[in-house]
């Protein structure tokens, strides 16, 4: 579905999203820019935003934000990182699941300038090159989605789970994952792939 | 969300200066502190609560987020992770009712996010406090009235309600904390002070905004858990709506002190059920000296309901409560240490 619309000019909504949101987050990184311009930006600053720097899969970003924006708004309507994805913004569906150093946490309960000096982590840094993390592939091989909404928030809670050692079996899986709800309902699927990529990422190497 | 400002507590007295600027420990004090966040952002989204002002305090952490465990006790510190008490190999052999209370509280998500010290300060999940479309909610707007005693009140107390508010605790880690004797460490304008855990929340009453006893600006700052043979045999059974990710309809945090089949003390604490964090001490007196079997748990759980008060729509919550205390009982007793 994704790349071509019906006339098939290879416009997409993740291009358009991310177009619209690079080009809002540029305005600041240019301000920055301009000496001479800093004492102004901190009247502004004082007003309408407070400066945030935060490190997001390897990179630094540095923003002008109100207060009130919370992790997940900035990753999606800053940054144009629209894989984690907004679903109750309640902190009840899981759909917005990061790893903030290294620990899965809900992006949409998390304020921008309070994840400063940390470490997060997306959907988007999880990919090595173009070779997909073994639970992306394991969802693909299993099935484990229908619409998808769900599926960054449920990738990244799964991840974290193995490295926390209590994904070994089904009801330990289905416990360590009961914060991502898929109303979907492919919660079978969604096991299996986690029990998949499991056994793959908890296995002794073979000897070369 | 209404408009606020965000600072970080370099020191622990800088933050207690900052927060005793509210007039008062409500619900709608205008300058709050925040741990994980994960109580009061929820709460600012859905514009119950309103600070001017957030001194966030998790940059303390490398001073109060730490677990030690001696022989004397436990203690922990108020920045600790849910996630990191839970799955401390001395708090699961040695406190298992902390551990399980954490344990199956909220998702793991949150768990890496709540800090102790947040948590057993988390608000009720009453629709109506949660939802300011309802102009009556004594504890949102003292004086307004309680939408809920006349409303939809499945998920509401039996016990310690009151005319002005039948709120429940929806919490978990608190009835560990207060069937264990916890103590409560807080720090204050004027230094640090202990509490019981048992004095930390209040009863509703005519005042259901003022929720504990905490001065404007106290920040809690740790827990300690004295030490005890019962500590071992302790337990906590959650029944909920959905197997996981639920708050308690009724649960209850026990620990016995156990001389063979015969109970020396047993400690009784019960959630989902209480407007506070809930000892049963006549359900405990009523099991000292008596050999436990079925029939006494089941005694003991009619006890710790003897003085419930049901609404419309709660008056389940009485024999399924009755039922949790005696399956935790049997349970505990059933543990092998």
């Amino acid at each position: 579905m994704e790349g071509t619309d019906h006339a098939g000019r290879g416009f997409s909504r993740r291009a358009f999203l991310e177009t619209g949101t690079l080009a809002a987050a540029a305005v600041p990184l240019a301000a920055e820019a301009r000496p001479g311009a800093r004492a102004m930006d901190e009247a502004v600053a004082a007003t309408t935003g407070v400066p945030v720097m935060l490190r997001i899969n390897g990179g630094e970003h540095r923003l002008t934000l109100d207060p009130r924006t919370t992790l997940l708004d900035t990753l999606r309507e800053h940054l144009g990182l629209t894989g984690a994805k907004k679903g109750c913004d309640q902190g009840q569906c899981g759909a917005c699941t990061v790893h903030v150093d290294g620990r899965r946490a809900l992006a949409c309960l998390t304020l921008a300038v309070a994840a400063q000096g940390k470490s997060v982590t997306t959907i988007e840094g999880l990919a090595q090159g173009g070779t997909l993390h073994p639970v992306q592939q394991a969802f693909i091989d299993c099935d484990a989605f229908q619409c998808g909404y769900c599926t960054p928030g449920q990738i990244m809670s799964a991840v974290a789970l193995i490295s926390e050692g209590h994904a070994g079996n089904a009801a330990d899986v289905c416990e360590g994952m009961s914060g991502n709800l898929c109303r979907c309902a492919a919660y079978p699927n969604i096991v299996a792939a986690v029990e998949q990529a499991a056994r793959e990422l908890t296995a002794v190497p073979k000897a070369a | 969300m209404r408009p606020f400002t965000y600072e970080t507590a370099t020191d622990a007295p800088e933050a207690v200066r900052a927060a005793a600027a509210s007039a008062d420990a409500h619900v709608r004090a205008p300058v709050q502190l925040i741990g994980g966040g994960t109580t009061l952002l929820d709460l600012m989204k859905l514009d119950v609560m309103r600070p001017e002002r957030l001194v966030d305090v998790t940059p303390l952490y490398a001073r109060f987020g730490r677990i030690e465990a001696t022989p004397q006790g436990l203690r922990l510190g108020a920045l600790v992770r849910m996630s990191e008490a839970a799955e401390h190999p001395a708090i699961a052999r040695d406190y298992p009712v902390v551990a399980q209370s954490l344990a199956q509280a909220a998702s793991a998500q949150l768990r890496n996010m709540a800090r102790l010290g947040g948590n057993v300060l988390q608000r009720t999940r009453c629709n109506y406090f949660r939802d300011p479309s309802y102009s009556q909610c004594n504890k949102r707007d003292p004086g307004s009235g309680c939408a809920a005693i006349d409303g939809f009140n499945r998920l509401h107390a039996v016990l310690g309600t009151s005319e002005a508010c039948i709120a429940h605790y929806s919490g978990d880690f608190a009835q560990a904390l207060i069937a264990l004797d916890a103590t409560v460490e807080v720090l204050g304008r004027q230094g640090p002070r202990a509490i019981a855990f048992a004095d930390l929340h209040r009863l509703p009453g005519r005042t259901p905004h003022i929720e504990t006893t905490l001065e404007p600006g106290e920040l809690i700052t740790g827990f300690v858990v004295p030490a005890g043979q019962w500590t071992r045999r302790s337990t906590y059974l959650k029944v909920r709506d959905r197997e996981s990710y639920a708050f308690a309809l009724a649960s209850a945090a026990v620990a016995l002190d156990m001389d063979g089949d015969t109970v020396r003390h047993a400690r009784i604490a019960l959630g989902g059920v209480a407007t506070v964090p809930w000892r049963a001490r006549e359900a405990e007196a009523l099991l000292a000296g008596r050999t436990l079997d079925e029939a006494a748990a089941t005694e003991a759980g009619r006890a710790a309901f003897a003085h419930a008060v049901v609404h419309q729509n709660n008056a389940y919550k009485v024999p399924l409560g009755q039922a949790t205390v005696a399956r935790a009982l049997l349970a505990a007793q059933a543990m092998r240490l």
